[in-house]
């Protein structure tokens, strides 16, 4: 047993325990406004932490970068120049809310590592081109590996748990995790890249079961360059796909990832396959909810699932708040800032909401 | 040595990207690339280890390196350390510095990518934002897109989103400063030089003077039968 925790040991990641600058998302302020709200309030409130929301950020251009339109040196310098935000504001523990952003920061650290003359590149051109400066971050972490970090504090705090209220048992969970968190550079990740453990840590902590399927790992299919033109979509759906049929025996309650690109992929492109198709990938056709980490967190923790913003989602999560025992109220749903009632979004042909 | 393979070295990513390749193919049999098209990682890495000058430009005028998704599920599996991603990164970057892009449908969908994502970043300072994600060109989003986009202005704030507000916040509106020094670092680190570069080829190559109409070409052509 002893072997057995010291070998774990090695799987570990440093994550900083307090004073985190905070960096937006540009795919989940477009997609899932609430779960960034959703994270800060679990940072401030639940656990008491210092973090800092500034507003002259901006993208890290990864999307761009890696659809190769944006050149290494551009995202580089965008990439000081956040650094340089952060060292302006007193703070060195850099939290990137998105897996892409953190797949391109893990790279142009490990870049300047490497290739010093880099870094000294990198400092003159954003010292020509704004007359900032900066300084490397002590340490780099994902949200998500900030709540699993601290995932038996807030376990103290949850009002529910991952049990189906109806049978007793755990409910079953499919965890994704975005190919950028551990696949480019193992030792960044919590599990590294052979025993991820970032989600199902949470999960087990938690109450629930983790679904081992076979395409566990495959990527979502996002692409970057697969998705953003619509003549390659294609790609992107086909192996979301392949994923769906691999966890389909296993009948999985919901499906929780850390990356923004997976949680948008694998809920929308249930809709595709099932309004081209006529497949879902439950019993009744309502297909497979998809959270957010903080989703799920705030969930348990008994956060409104209408502020939380699950509406949002194309397949719609009333069944699992029902198997969880949480109260909503259906009339909230669809309700704007004011109160007013909005007509409801159209229902699709194929897939029941 | 040839001088495509050397402008290849010249990117300061290759000597992390290729040590030596045993032609295994794990790069291969984890691609999600390779699961959708006719791709191997494993030729195109071997391509560029035997330094053939002229299999080199074919594969910078192919329609093959532009199959990547860049997930880099390649990278943790190579038991010699490559990064065959990487090495496709630089294909492409190289493809575009030559203008061989032009040749290949899927490279000249760069075209598209630029207007969509580099524009999109140096105009609002985001990758993607909801105001330019229409339902129209994405029918994949959903109704629920749909009925989001529609009525952002009066539910986003719901969860706690700034939409076009000012302060910090999720969707507020970028400040003009900010705006101007992503555009200058753009300027200076070759970023708007490549969109230009890729409009200017484009344009040349189809004989279409019209963003709007190359781009709907470019987005939307798919003839590809592999």
């Amino acid at each position: 047993m002893t072997t057995k925790k010291h070998y774990w040991n090695e799987y570990q990641k440093e994550i900083a325990g307090d004073k985190y600058f905070y960096e937006r998302s540009c795919i989940r302020q477009t997609f899932f406004p609430g779960s960034e709200t959703a994270f800060l309030r679990i940072l401030k409130e639940e656990l008491g932490k210092n973090i800092l929301d500034v507003e002259n950020q901006h993208t890290c251009t990864g999307i761009g970068f890696y659809s190769d339109i944006v050149p290494l040196e551009t995202t580089m310098t965008i990439v000081a120049r956040l650094f340089s935000l952060m060292t302006e504001a007193g703070y060195e523990n850099y939290v990137p809310s998105c897996v892409t952003s953190f797949g391109v920061f893990s790279e142009i650290v490990d870049l300047w590592e490497h290739q010093p003359d880099m870094l000294e590149k990198a400092r003159n051109i954003l010292l020509e081109t704004t007359g900032r400066t900066f300084e490397l971050p002590k340490n780099i972490a994902h949200p998500s590996d900030i709540i699993y970090k601290f995932r038996e504090e807030l376990k103290e705090k949850m009002r529910y748990r991952l049990v189906n209220r109806f049978t007793g048992k755990p409910l079953k969970v499919v965890e994704h995790i975005g190919c950028h968190y551990a696949k480019i550079f193992p030792d960044k990740g919590v599990g590294k890249a052979e025993f991820p453990h970032v989600l199902a840590g949470m999960i087990e902590s938690w109450g629930g079961e983790v679904v081992d399927y076979p395409e566990r790992r495959h990527c979502c299919g996002f692409g970057f360059r697969q998705y953003v033109v619509r003549a390659n979509r294609g790609y992107s759906v086909a192996n979301s796909k392949k994923k769906f049929e691999s966890m389909q025996p296993y009948e999985p309650d919901f499906i929780v990832t850390n990356c923004p690109g997976c949680t948008m992929f694998m809920d929308k492109w249930q809709y595709t396959i099932a309004e081209m198709e006529h497949k879902t990938y439950d019993k009744k056709g309502y297909g497979i909810p998809v959270l957010t980490y903080e989703e799920m967190a705030g969930l348990l923790l008994g956060y409104d699932p209408w502020e939380l913003g699950l509406q949002l989602h194309q397949v719609q999560s009333e069944r699992l708040l029902d198997k969880l025992g949480i109260h909503y109220d259906p009339n909230e749903k669809y309700k704007s800032v004011s109160g007013r009632i909005l007509p409801n979004p159209e229902k699709p042909q194929y897939l029941r909401v | 040595m040839g001088n495509l393979y050397n402008l290849l070295t010249q990117d300061v990513r290759f000597e992390e990207a290729l040590n030596s390749c045993m032609n295994c193919g794990i790069c291969t049999a984890v691609c999600p690339a390779a699961e959708f098209y006719n791709y191997d990682p494993r030729k195109i890495v071997d391509t560029i280890q035997r330094r053939n000058e002229d299999e080199i430009e074919a594969l910078l005028r192919s329609e093959t390196i532009w199959y990547c998704g860049q997930c880099l599920s390649c990278k943790t599996r190579c038991p010699r350390g490559n990064t065959p991603a990487v090495l496709i990164a630089i294909l492409r970057s190289v493809s575009q510095k030559m203008g061989y892009f032009t040749e290949s449908e899927k490279g000249l969908q760069q075209f598209a990518i630029s207007k969509k994502i580099a524009q999109t970043i140096l105009d609002t300072g985001y990758c993607v934002h909801p105001d330019t994600m229409s339902y129209e060109q994405h029918p994949e989003q959903g109704p629920v897109w749909k009925w989001y986009t529609k009525y952002i202005e009066e539910i986003a704030p719901r969860f706690g989103a700034n939409y076009h507000g000012e302060g910090p916040g999720a969707l507020r509106n970028i400040r003009k400063e900010t705006l101007e020094e992503i555009n200058k670092i753009f300027e200076a680190t070759g970023g708007k030089e490549l969109m230009r570069k890729v409009e200017t080829g484009a344009k040349n190559k189809t004989n279409i003077r019209n963003d709007e109409d190359l781009l709907n070409l470019v987005y939307n052509r798919n003839t590809s039968k592999e």
